[in-house]
């Protein structure tokens, strides 16, 4: 532990303000996301704990049926706003993490496929990506959001759609995982302790996982953190467009699409506090995955 | 040179036939299309006689040719859920998406120049980093959220704008304009800059740096010692000299004008092509989401080759590369 406290990064770290304030916001949001059960007043999806007659209550103002009192007031069906973004922000998280570690696990295994093996494996593994670079990531995910969502049956939709999203989200960003780490195994596949590994007779597979593996980690970890802030970006814009997270189990997004529907009616608190925890949230996170590129990468600064 | 555009142009046709791939199996996989056709009332005869009028008792290559062939042509097929050709839906929308898509990059170019140049020349002047900040945290925000805040701004606020839809439109022939009625141009203005805002940031920042490392060379140097008036040395001899590359984004950025406008034609209820797509998507209707892959990747692939070439021809060394 001392150790990690002396280290070169600790020390980027204790003297950067944003990513001292950036890392407690993320800290801050995680952990109520994960705690949401024990810190939320009211279970939204209960649906026994609703009472519709709270519908609309402004934020700190009691209710004037029922002079219930709420934080962040509530919706349309008496939903405490404060409990839905803490339930929403857990989605929207878990989502984020889930799809980037698929795609951090695809990317990986088929960089160093590729990089490794070489041959036909690496063309059409390469080429996959190219044409998958042409187009932009969210188009493709929606595309494979359709796909996903026509292949299942229409009774199992709404309770798949979360999978469905962390596979779209995590297929569509696999290439940027993929590109480096094959780079970098070219490095690796090159160097005496590989040559040193398959004389002794070691599995291809085994020189891959356990040898290259562990020496090109360090850049796949930076685009790890930059991916989280763009997959939180990404499923929260699916959501709101609707083809996401269902208002069954509503993510951020799908809390900002609800709230879109009241911004004229004077309604604005269902839609502003949702809107400023993405807000919060991907700004921190992309703040802190910029920092951890220049603090990891020396060359950059 | 030549066998540099016949390598590009055959890649460009091997992508194409990879989305057709995808857009056709999409219909394969996806539901049984004589399920779609018959009701429930059926015999074991009439699925046998649609299957073999339908070609679908075909080999999947046979399909997939036909498919092609079809679609090279136009030809959809009918949307499941409005019942119209896919074809004539897609020519519908059309003019909304591209007159969006106009606006939006014509704003994103004559901003991005203007304020890139702008804060090239005023490197340590207030505004100019103002902006710079400002355009950080414009590129963090989420497309959408952009639309709502200017929508809750100006449209329920102040007032001053619509919020949704497109006004009123003119047809000329089969196009429908919004260009010529005041209401047409008011609902254009909030859909465009949310479009071309991200692009804007992009050609700005790409204009500064370009400008920065122009300004340090040595003709500018010269000019300066000829005595040319600044506004001379600025836009004649920097700004000239930093288009190339500014050109290539905004030619690649084309094609992602378009794709974003999914988002933005959806925040403003925008009748457009990608209203429809999020549509499709929603209510599973595959002929329509087949047809826009295979319009959008025909795009994108031919933009790419486009700059591709164009650059094969400015670059003479990436004729030797590739």
């Amino acid at each position: 532990m001392t150790r990690f406290f002396e280290s070169d990064i600790f020390y980027a770290f204790r003297s950067s303000p944003v990513a001292i304030v950036s890392a407690i916001v993320t800290a801050l949001l995680v952990l109520s996301a994960v705690l949401a059960p024990l810190i939320a007043p009211t279970n939204p999806f209960d649906p026994a704990s609703l009472n519709l007659m709270n519908g609309f209550t402004p934020p700190m103002e009691p209710n004037a049926f029922t002079g219930d009192s709420f934080f962040l007031g509530t919706d349309d069906q008496g939903r405490d706003v404060f409990s839905t973004i803490l339930y929403g922000l857990r989605i929207s998280l878990f989502v984020g993490f889930a799809a980037v570690l698929f795609a951090m696990i695809l990317g990986i295994l088929l960089g160093l496929l590729s990089g490794y093996v070489g041959g036909w494996t690496e063309t059409i593994i390469m080429r996959a990506a190219d044409v998958q670079l042409t187009f932009p990531s969210i188009l493709v995910a929606m595309l494979i959001f359709g796909i996903a969502k026509g292949i299942t049956p229409v009774e199992y939709r709404d309770q798949m759609a979360i999978w469905v999203l962390i596979l779209a989200i995590g297929l569509s960003d696999w290439v940027q995982f993929a590109r480096v780490v094959r780079g970098a195994t070219l490095v690796e596949k090159s160097k005496d302790y590989v040559a040193a590994a398959r004389l002794i007779g070691r599995s291809p597979l085994t020189i891959m996982i356990r040898h290259i593996l562990p020496n090109v980690l360090s850049p796949v970890l930076v685009i790890a953190t930059i991916s989280l802030a763009l997959a939180i970006i990404a499923e929260a814009t699916l959501s709101f467009l609707g083809v996401g997270a269902p208002p069954t189990q509503p993510s951020l997004g799908t809390l900002i699409r609800i709230g879109q529907g009241f911004l004229f009616s004077g309604e604005w608190w269902i839609l502003f506090f949702p809107a400023c925890t993405l807000l919060a949230l991907a700004l921190a996170v992309n703040l802190l995955g910029d920092w951890l590129r220049d603090a990891l990468n020396p060359r950059l600064r | 040179m030549l066998s540099f555009i016949i390598k590009r142009v055959g890649q460009s046709i091997l992508v194409l036939l990879i989305t057709g791939l995808v857009a056709f199996s999409m219909f394969t996989f996806v539901g049984d299309p004589i399920d779609n056709m018959l009701g429930q009332e059926r015999t074991m005869e009439d699925v046998e006689r649609l299957r073999q009028q339908l070609g679908l008792d075909q080999p999947f290559i046979v399909q997939y040719y036909r498919f092609l062939e079809q679609a090279v042509q136009g030809n959809f097929g009918v949307s499941y859920r409005q019942g119209r050709p896919v074809a004539e839906i897609l020519l519908e929308r059309a003019p909304a998406t591209l007159e969006l898509a106009a606006v939006s990059g014509i704003f994103a170019i004559v901003l991005g120049i203007a304020l890139g140049v702008f804060t090239a020349i005023r490197r340590d002047g207030v505004a100019a980093n103002l902006i710079m900040s400002a355009s950080l945290i414009g590129v963090s925000l989420p497309t959408f959220l952009i639309g709502i805040l200017l929508i809750y701004l100006f449209s329920v606020e102040l007032g001053w704008l619509p919020s949704f839809g497109r006004g009123e439109t003119v047809k000329i022939g089969g196009w429908s304009t919004g260009f010529l009625t005041e209401s047409g141009l008011k609902a254009l203005i909030l859909p465009s800059i949310t479009l071309g805002l991200y692009q804007m940031t992009l050609i700005m920042r790409l204009v500064r740096s370009e400008m920065l490392e122009v300004l340090r060379q040595d003709y500018i140097r010269f000019a300066k010692a000829r005595g040319l008036s600044d506004r001379v040395i600025n836009f004649r001899h920097a700004l000239k000299n930093t288009m190339v590359p500014v050109i290539t984004v905004i030619g690649l950025q084309l094609g992602s004008i378009i794709a974003f406008a999914i988002i933005t034609e959806t925040v403003f209820q925008w009748p457009g092509v990608g209203l429809l797509f999020i549509n499709a998507i929603q209510f599973v209707d595959i002929p329509v989401m087949a047809a826009y892959l295979m319009l959008i990747s025909v795009m994108f692939v031919g933009i790419n080759l486009l700059v591709d070439i164009l650059y094969a021809f400015i670059d003479p060394r990436l004729r030797v590369a590739a």
